[in-house]
């Protein structure tokens, strides 16, 4: 009886969005005469972070400072239809439509200010710190605000953008499964150490080291949340979570946080992560997406470690110490499956 | 039985609330007092996410009949968080992006903080154990255990958050 | 390797995107100022529970609700009858039919779980007792629990349409069909076969799925939910309830975690009929118990892999043949098997695939989509396999998916061409991160010339 150490590796791609049944989202952008941009949507934050990178994406595009971009969503009454937050699509399809939309507005706010600072809207470029300026002659400038409220109140115009995502639909061939499903590919590759102890069946996960790639970040710091968040969830799925223990029976099925085991502070192993940028042909600013795929790949790098550490072929999820155990009495063959209760007790020597 | 009156210190402010008996303390400060900063993840003491502070100390609101805090001192997130900017253990929380979805957020942070009240230099084993009641589904808690410990410097330098 | 697209990513100047800036709900997060919809109350605002099936599969010979309507504070009960258009599937929206689950059962219960009537109450607790007080007359029919034994003649029958499978187009499953997998394994030297297993999985997000519905001056109903697709929503509330879509004003923007659990539109159209009923406002939040055992889980998976494969380590056919658990009713489930029939092959360029994915209904919870939407287990059941036929060939795990790995240009099995490929350069990153010394013909590799080399 020992603790036995294995290491394991996986790599998966996984597509972004789902355009089986079309999955358009649009944006909606105004200059308010207060200078900041109000984009409104009817998208969801699930905690992913899509306030902050929509507001990135579209400050980027405005050309204007993130704190004056703000985020109305979710309301059916204000924003324009969005099919939701699924399929890690919510950055590609929201993000594409705010660009759409933010440079519509841009022009509009271009086109403004060219007529306040008599020049052509060709010579005219946003700086980033809500000023509009004359290529080249930076003191020939005029602020967001002032262009927006001579917008307002002098030349009776608005400063707003449409956009629209949409990449349509998607048949499927009944006959070959022919599709074209989605819009792009991301990939993700984990190595996996766990330790496995012989006699109670219990693993632990010692370390998870991932590359990804996900196209352009938007915000690195969010992407490391998921990547990080997504793993422990993956360790749940390996070792510990199903709603019915027994299944395909259905009793024991738990009913609390004390019978649905999930991994705790405790079970965090070592963790480490690299992120490639290779960008997307279709995304904004090169954009794919991460949002689901972080749990795929630790699942079965952690279950490869497990029977590289055993000798075994465990092809179950999750691996729980009951797994362990009968995978284990079955490599030790029928003849020796009790050979644990044969050996005991076991006497103490003095 | 008859509703009573309880009266007890929220946020360092007295308050009297009618109260049926049982109703829990979570009850009592979401839908009677409007302090909903305390959350209701599973109302079986499971998740953390109703921990409020009694006497400076972590319980879990929802499993807490309210007339048993009369006479003590009650902290909801609300009572942490300063006139001006944050405490320091929010700014290390926002700092750090120990927050996702936000749900475990209030019960964390008040975890966090009474953790740091009577350990101002708590190791990665302590920091661990004391959060361990509180489920995140979200961040992994890295980012979570990260924030504690610069909360943790950030108290012992001295600073007042942002 | 790659490198005009390296060049590409190296020329980006951006102001604010690729920039870690701070979380714009940050700041209510870490004071709770940020409002939950269990935070939302409206004065004289009434509770919604749910009387649920005790048994996975029962024929209902009558429910008697005359000891519940006794509870002070019991306002109504709902029913079946209740509801305009009461039987439905969440995708219609997108062309998946037929309609097959209930708001509220009719005659049958095909899960432990399911919703039979919605109490109504002043209080949370007297809704609580009311639900507790409903006689139910139930007459338990045989269930089926296993995907395989669901399949066999003689099972009990879980969906109307007589069969427990979806119908693709005509099909008892979703098929991929590419190239000659019997040619395929003709050629191999090898056979690789194995079934891999998983259960169903919560979401366990910590804020529980739920919704409040609020009837105004001006007759719309507002709707506060933490959905996933508000659209969605409510696009399928007022297709249930019969009322015009603009009748509807849903707000949300706000969860408490999803992970694909909040998709489900659940709570909305009974709370909304509740409040149109009641003129009242009405909560219905799940408790922890029912998010647990009634929300749909991440669907258990049955897939069997058949791998013809060369002693040089080329994979030359595969041949799956998965089973999702849907559970009892459609929900997401027929979709998930679509986006898993495009992926179960997984990032390999196999010359000859067959694939056979099926949707069989059981008299399990529904499942429905959970983060990585029948991608997840495919995954799981596509690395493991590789891992196998490793062992079998006697090659490193690392050798058998460089070999194997799909490149830019390459045709998938749903015959869509590769693009954005990049899955050789992130193995290599993967294995120099880990201090995996990789072989130099491994590390020559790209994912733009399957002759190796430099890129032009």
């Amino acid at each position: 009886m020992a603790k036995v150490r294995g290491q394991g590796m996986a790599a998966i791609n996984y597509p972004t969005g789902m355009n089986l049944g079309g999955d358009p989202s649009q944006a909606l952008i105004h200059a308010s005469t207060t200078g900041n941009f109000i984009i409104s949507l009817s998208s969801t934050d699930l905690g992913q972070g899509l306030k902050t990178v929509i507001a990135q994406i579209g400050a980027e595009t405005l050309g204007v400072p993130f704190d004056t971009v703000i985020i109305d969503t979710a309301d059916t009454d204000t924003g324009p239809h969005c099919m939701g937050t699924f399929a890690s699509r919510a950055t590609h399809r929201v993000g594409n439509a705010v660009m759409m939309a933010a440079n519509e507005a841009k022009k509009a706010l271009l086109d403004v200010a060219a007529d306040e600072l008599e020049a052509s809207p060709d010579d005219l470029e946003l700086d980033g710190n809500g000023s509009i300026v004359v290529k080249g002659v930076p003191d020939r400038s005029i602020s967001v605000i002032d262009t927006a409220l001579a917008a307002h109140f002098k030349h009776g115009k608005t400063i707003a953008g449409r956009g629209i995502y949409m990449k349509p639909k998607s048949e499927v061939d009944p006959l070959t499964g022919e599709m074209d499903p989605d819009s792009t590919e991301a990939h993700a590759c984990t190595v996996a150490e766990v330790e496995v102890d012989t006699e109670t069946g219990e693993v632990k996960v010692l370390s998870l080291k991932s590359a990804y790639e996900v196209g352009q970040q938007v915000n690195p710091a969010l992407v490391e949340g998921q990547i990080v968040g997504g793993a422990l969830m993956g360790i749940g799925h390996a070792l510990y979570e199903t709603t019915n223990p027994y299944y395909p029976a259905i009793d024991h099925g738990p009913l609390n946080f004390s019978d649905y085991l999930m991994p705790g502070p405790a079970e965090l192993p070592e963790m480490e992560s690299v992120v490639l940028e290779f960008p997307s042909s279709n995304g904004p600013y090169g954009v794919k997406g991460v949002g689901e795929m972080t749990a795929n790949c630790p699942i079965p790098a952690i279950v490869n470690a497990i029977n590289n550490a055993l000798g075994v072929r465990i092809t179950t999820l999750p691996v729980t110490p009951e797994v362990v155990l009968r995978a284990l009495e079955e490599r030790r063959g029928p003849s020796q499956s009790n050979l644990p209760i044969a050996n005991f007790p076991t006497e103490c020597s003095s | 039985m008859a509703a009573k009156v309880v009266s007890f210190t929220l946020n360092g402010r007295e308050t009297e609330v009618m109260v049926k008996p049982l109703t829990t303390l979570q009850v009592v400060l979401r839908e009677q007092l409007g302090h909903t900063a305390t959350k209701t993840g599973c109302r079986q003491g499971g998740c953390g996410s109703c921990t409020v502070l009694l006497n400076g100390e972590p319980v879990l609101s929802c499993l807490l009949p309210a007339e048993d805090v009369a006479g003590q001192q009650v902290t909801t997130l609300e009572g942490l968080t300063p006139i001006d900017g944050l405490h320091p253990v929010q700014s290390a929380f926002f700092d750090h992006y120990a927050v996702q979805c936000g749900y475990c957020s209030p019960g964390m942070i008040l975890t966090t903080k009474a953790l740091l009240d009577r350990n101002s230099t708590p190791s990665r084993e302590e920091i661990v154990e004391a959060i361990s009641g509180n489920v995140c589904r979200c961040t992994g808690y890295t980012a979570i255990i990260e924030a504690v410990e610069a909360a943790a410097q950030a108290l012992k330098g001295g600073q007042n958050g942002r | 390797m790659g490198a005009n697209v390296l060049e590409k990513a190296a020329e980006k100047k951006y102001r604010v995107v690729g920039q870690s800036v701070p979380r714009r709900d940050g700041m209510g997060h870490v004071t709770g100022a940020t409002k939950f919809v269990g935070d939302v109350h409206y004065p004289g605002m009434l509770h919604l529970k749910m009387v649920r099936s005790p048994v996975p599969h029962a024929k209902i010979n009558s429910i008697d609700f005359s000891e519940a309507e006794k509870v002070p504070g019991f306002v109504r009960v709902l029913t079946h009858r209740d509801v305009p258009k009461n039987i439905y599937t969440i995708l219609c929206l997108i062309g998946v039919g037929p309609d097959d689950e209930p708001v509220l059962a009719v005659d049958r219960v095909r899960y432990q779980g399911e919703p039979m009537a919605a109490i109504l109450a002043e209080t949370e607790e007297a809704a609580l007792e009311a639900v507790a007080k409903v006689k139910l007359d139930l007459e338990e029919l045989p269930a089926v629990f296993d995907v395989e034994e669901a399949l066999k003649p003689g099972a009990p029958i879980v969906a109307d349409t007589g069969v427990n499978y979806f119908i693709y187009e005509g099909h008892h499953c979703r098929r991929v069909r590419y190239g000659d997998v019997e040619q395929g394994f003709a050629q191999a030297d090898f056979i690789v076969e194995e079934t891999y297993n998983t259960k169903p999985i919560e979401h366990a997000p910590t804020e529980t799925t739920g919704c409040v519905a609020k009837p105004e001056a001006d007759g719309r109903v507002t709707v506060h939910t933490n959905t996933q697709a508000l659209y969605f929503s409510l696009d399928n509330t007022a297709l249930i309830l019969q009322v015009p879509f603009q009748k509807l004003h849903f707000v949300g923007g706000t969860v408490g975690g999803g992970f694909g659990g909040k998709v489900d539109v659940i709570t909305e159209p009974i709370t909304t009929l509740a409040a149109m009923k009641t003129g009242r406002p009405v909560k219905f939040i799940y408790s922890r118990v029912e998010e647990m055992q009634v929300s749909s889980p991440r669907s258990a998976w049955r897939l069997k892999y058949k791998d013809g494969v060369t002693k040089d380590g080329r994979i030359v056919a595969r041949q799956i043949t998965s089973y999702a658990d849907a559970g009892a009713y459609n929900r997401h489930t027929p979709y998930a098997v679509t986006k898993h029939a495009a992926n179960v092959a997984g990032p390999y360029t196999i010359p000859n695939v067959h694939i056979d994915a099926h949707c069989v209904f059981t008299n399990h919870t529904p499942g429905s989509a959970f983060r990585g939407f029948g991608v997840t287990m495919a995954s799981f059941a596509i690395e493991l396999q590789m891992d196998k036929i490793a062992a079998t060939v006697g090659l490193d795990p690392w050798e058998i998916r460089f070999i194997n790995a799909y490149r830019n240009g390459d045709v998938r099995p749903h015959r869509k061409v590769a693009e954005d490929v990049t899955f050789i350069e992130t193995m290599q990153a993967a294995a120099k991160l880990a201090g995996h010394d990789l072989p130099e013909h491994l590390l020559a590799m790209n994912s733009w010339d399957r002759n190796g080399g430099q890129h032009g």
